[in-house]
């Protein structure tokens, strides 16, 4: 029964999180603590916390979470099976039309216009996650300095290292988090 | 493709292994995605990779399951993304397990949160490398409404919050207007 509920709860989580990312937050808190009572505000603030720090989309991480606290392993895969399904149909049904269509003219044209869009969207995502490297939070600082100037190496060590040579993406994230190790702890 | 060997395991492995270095959620795939099937396996054009971004944009739900999804449908069906979405379903499933079970140490942890700084610098450079590849090419590219349109969508996006949906409408219709707009002039010139 309570697998059937936590499938429930996040089919709605992942349907509704129009945008990915952060939009899933308030989502998430309103099936997992306010309606349920899964689990307390301060462990939601925990699993976004978790979900920052840890690699994956933040609905999966809380999908996966909130299912161990409540029913354990069985219950962290079913929450994410629900969290991904809605997704899933949806993407399936978008991506036959896109590849039936595409040739089209029209739809060239529209494609045409999204693509300059979604380079804008790149671009800014980059932006909010540079500040929050160089300055611990995703806007300007009203007042200029207590800029980590660690971060700032690294980030063009790799951009360099990147546009030079082409390295692998992974290899300069891992290699940015190695030196960070070290450069943070000797600074 | 080869249509009687498809490359099912490559495809997991992949996207696994995409899956378990995306920090810093969301786009941080798409940059990792498209140097993985655009340039290194050439199994996805560029064109084709934005046209994937801009649908796993707009669908609900995650936007790193979704570009799986579509990655995955394109290179070997239905079977292909069931395998993609696995893929990046699994590292997250499996370390959060792992990390429910300690982590308070985990969040308190020196150490973790210093590696975790470092791999957010290179996230961003990750990230900075290919809006000047993709921006570089509408640049060169010399026609003025896609230049336009990626300026008045970064600052759509960036300074005034509009909704991501709404502006990926918007472009749509700017994109099959000035399509119309060409057809009937070279309507008018025959």
């Amino acid at each position: 029964m309570i697998y059937l509920e936590l499938l429930w709860s996040f089919i709605q989580i992942g349907l509704f999180s129009i945008g990915g990312g952060y939009a899933a937050v308030p989502l998430i808190q309103h099936q997992v603590v306010d309606t349920h009572g899964w689990l307390t505000m301060t462990q939601f603030a925990d699993i976004v916390t978790i979900a920052e720090m840890t690699p994956g989309p933040i609905a999966i991480n809380s999908a996966t979470f909130v299912g161990i606290q409540v029913a354990g392993i069985a219950g962290a895969v079913v929450a994410t099976a629900g969290c991904v399904l809605p997704s899933f149909v949806i993407v399936m049904l978008l991506a036959c039309v896109y590849y039936r269509f595409r040739g089209l003219t029209m739809v060239q044209g529209i494609l045409q216009g999204l693509r300059p869009a979604v380079v804008a969207m790149i671009a800014s995502a980059g932006i909010s996650l540079l500040l929050l490297s160089l300055y611990g939070q995703q806007t300007l600082p009203d007042e200029p300095g207590g800029i980590d100037r660690i971060a700032v190496c690294l980030f063009a060590a790799g951009l360099f290292v990147l546009r030079r040579w082409k390295v692998n993406p992974v290899c300069v994230m891992v290699c940015a988090g190695a030196a960070g190790l070290v450069l943070y702890s000797v600074f | 493709m080869d249509s009687d060997k498809k490359p099912y395991w490559k495809l997991f492995t992949s996207t696994f292994k995409l899956s378990a270095c995306t920090f810093g959620g969301g786009f941080v795939i798409i940059p990792l995605m498209r140097r993985k099937f655009v340039e290194e396996l050439h199994w996805i054009e560029e064109q084709e990779m934005l046209d994937l971004t801009a649908i796993a944009q707009s669908s609900p739900g995650a936007i790193a399951v979704n570009a799986s999804v579509l990655v995955g449908y394109r290179v070997a069906g239905l079977p292909g993304a069931l395998i993609t979405v696995l893929g990046t379903v699994l590292p997250p499933l499996i370390i959060l397990s792992a990390v429910s079970f300690f982590y308070t140490l985990v969040r308190d942890n020196a150490v973790i949160s210093m590696i975790m700084k470092g791999m957010l610098a290179g996230v961003a450079a990750v990230i900075f490398d290919v809006v000047i590849t993709l921006g570089g090419d509408i640049v060169r590219g010399k026609r003025r409404l896609p230049i336009a349109v990626l300026l008045a969508s970064f600052v759509a996006v960036r300074f005034l919050h509009i909704n991501i949906i709404v502006i990926i409408l918007v472009c749509g219709a700017v994109g099959a207007a000035d399509t119309y707009i060409h057809r009937k002039k070279e309507d008018a010139g025959q």
